[in-house]
């Protein structure tokens, strides 16, 4: 049985070094910059921090993949270019590009560099990924949470490169890449900003009967009971009323988390070479519960036992989980 | 931004304290300055992370104590200070939870988004200044509350494995 990879967030310092002690095969991260897709207060590396923590996880064994996964626009084109030299020098192992231009810098500048297509570019089909192959040497594609496992295991046959596949967090079931709701709302873009629902436009109002009103900018998206659960300020997640619809209701998708424990064995006989662990936003305290029930499953599965699997659902958006497409098309 | 909260009756304040005089908070004021000081002696990059929020003031609301806190993580000018629920001073930003919840996200040991999504963590104001404290403090390494514990000598620490001990049961109050 082929071991997959275990691919995991890191959004700090700290968070890479919970990552690393936890079990995990590859680590993803990004700088403090717009490059890369979780540029949000805070959060991410300085040059000084990515140069410390590469050298500290390959130290243990552990990969670095640099997430430089955004769409530069005309006149921004440098940014990128220097996260991508300051990753080679500091010897990432892998880079995550969604963008053409950015991949084929990558490809052109150090070709002995792996490539990975991030989720961002959105592809999903055998045309599609062998054209990320042919012409700029990607070597894993980060499938888009849209594909049954059937599905994956037919690509798989068909196509010249790993799969990675989302195993846990956030179940984003937009066009990745393409979506442009918060640029909508707020001017600042997902993809190009690499910031989805900017903290500096999301507000939360507590009214006296202690529900909670979240809004971005000027639009309400949701207004939770005392006693619900709630999920990110996000318009994809958003609960609206509509036409025809007597009560507020998801118009997009609801908040809830990706959780695929139970589809493990089938994903790595359908042939995935890597499950990734979204969250790079979450706290070192999701990433040691996250990565070491993964660890823990992924390890017995490959030993023959039956996988234990822990109980996540506390970390999990909503406080609720799914096998999405991953199980079925009909999952909503 | 700032807000102001002089007359908000927060409803999961403790029934008491209402009608209680204000705490003598003097005795307290000198160990959470010491407190800041050390955490600020110990990680001095945590600061960095904060960008434009390092003058922001931050209340953080502990349910279940009769006091709260204002946070100023203004390198320049450390301050923290508790006061009394009857004089809470202006904010940018207001983080309220369980004692213990806001210990484990200090500790590294509990997950703002999970805190968050149970309700357990309430956030009002400049949500940005907010996430910057949070991720912050979350890229500190080790334990900012065993570190703190470690002040007060074995008395300190035995506290602190007593507040971690009544976090681990179910249903605490706190």
């Amino acid at each position: 049985m082929k071991r997959p990879e275990l691919v995991c967030p890191a959004g700090t310092p700290a968070a890479l070094r919970t990552a690393v002690e936890a079990g995990a095969d590859a680590v993803y991260c990004g700088f403090q910059n717009a490059t890369n897709a979780r540029n949000f207060p805070g959060l991410n590396f300085t040059p000084e921090e990515m140069q410390a923590s590469v050298a500290h996880a390959h130290d243990h064994g552990t990969k670095v993949l640099l997430a430089v996964n955004t769409f530069p626009t005309a006149g921004r084109f440098n940014l990128w270019r220097e996260a991508v030299d300051m990753g080679a020098r500091f010897g990432v192992d892998a880079f995550i590009v969604a963008d053409i231009g950015v991949a084929d810098y990558v490809k052109r500048t150090y070709p002995d560099i792996r490539l990975h297509l991030s989720v961002q570019a959105a592809a999903s089909s055998p045309e599609a990924i062998r054209y990320y192959a042919r012409e700029f040497g990607v070597k894993r594609v980060v499938l888009p949470r849209i594909l049954t496992v059937p599905e994956i295991k037919q690509l798989a046959r068909e196509i010249p490169c790993e799969i990675e596949t989302f195993i846990f967090g956030n179940h984003g079931l937009m066009v990745e890449g393409r979506c442009s709701l918060t640029n909508y709302v707020t001017g600042l873009s997902t993809n190009m900003d690499g910031v989805c629902s900017p903290a500096a436009d999301v507000h939360y109002d507590k009214q006296a009967d202690g529900s909670v009103t979240t809004r971005l900018a000027d639009f309400t998206i949701d207004s939770f009971a005392p006693d619900e659960q709630a999920g990110y300020p996000t318009i994809c997640k958003g609960r609206y009323n509509a036409p025809n619809r007597p009560d507020a209701y998801y118009a997009f998708e609801e908040p809830i988390s990706l959780n695929l424990s139970g589809l493990l064995p089938a994903l790595i006989e359908a042939g995935v070479d890597a499950f990734k662990i979204e969250g790079r936003q979450r706290s070192r305290a999701y990433v040691k519960s996250a990565v070491s029930a993964f660890r823990k499953a992924v390890d017995s599965i490959l030993a023959g036992q039956e996988p234990e699997l822990a109980d996540l659902i506390a970390l999990t958006e909503g406080q609720k989980q799914t096998e999405g497409a991953f199980k079925t098309k009909k999952w909503r | 931004m700032q807000m102001s909260h002089p007359s908000d009756p927060n409803p999961a304040r403790p029934g008491l304290s209402r009608f209680l005089p204000p705490m003598p908070l003097f005795l307290l004021q000198p160990i959470l300055k010491r407190v800041v000081a050390r955490v600020a002696r110990e990680n001095p990059s945590l600061f960095n992370r904060l960008g434009p929020h390092k003058t922001a003031r931050f209340v953080i609301d502990p349910l279940g104590l009769p006091f709260g806190l204002l946070l100023i993580p203004n390198p320049e000018a450390l301050t923290f200070r508790a006061f009394n629920r009857r004089d809470e001073p202006a904010s940018d930003a207001r983080i309220g939870g369980k004692f213990l919840d806001l210990l484990g996200l200090m500790d590294g040991g509990a997950d703002g988004d999970a805190l968050f999504f149970s309700r357990d963590l309430d956030v009002s104001g400049n949500t940005e200044a907010v996430v910057c404290l949070r991720n912050a403090l979350d890229d500190v390494e080790g334990s900012i509350a065993e570190s703190v514990a470690g002040m007060f000598g074995p008395p300190g620490r035995a506290a602190l494995a007593g507040l971690r001990r009544l976090a681990a049961k179910k249903g605490d109050p706190a």
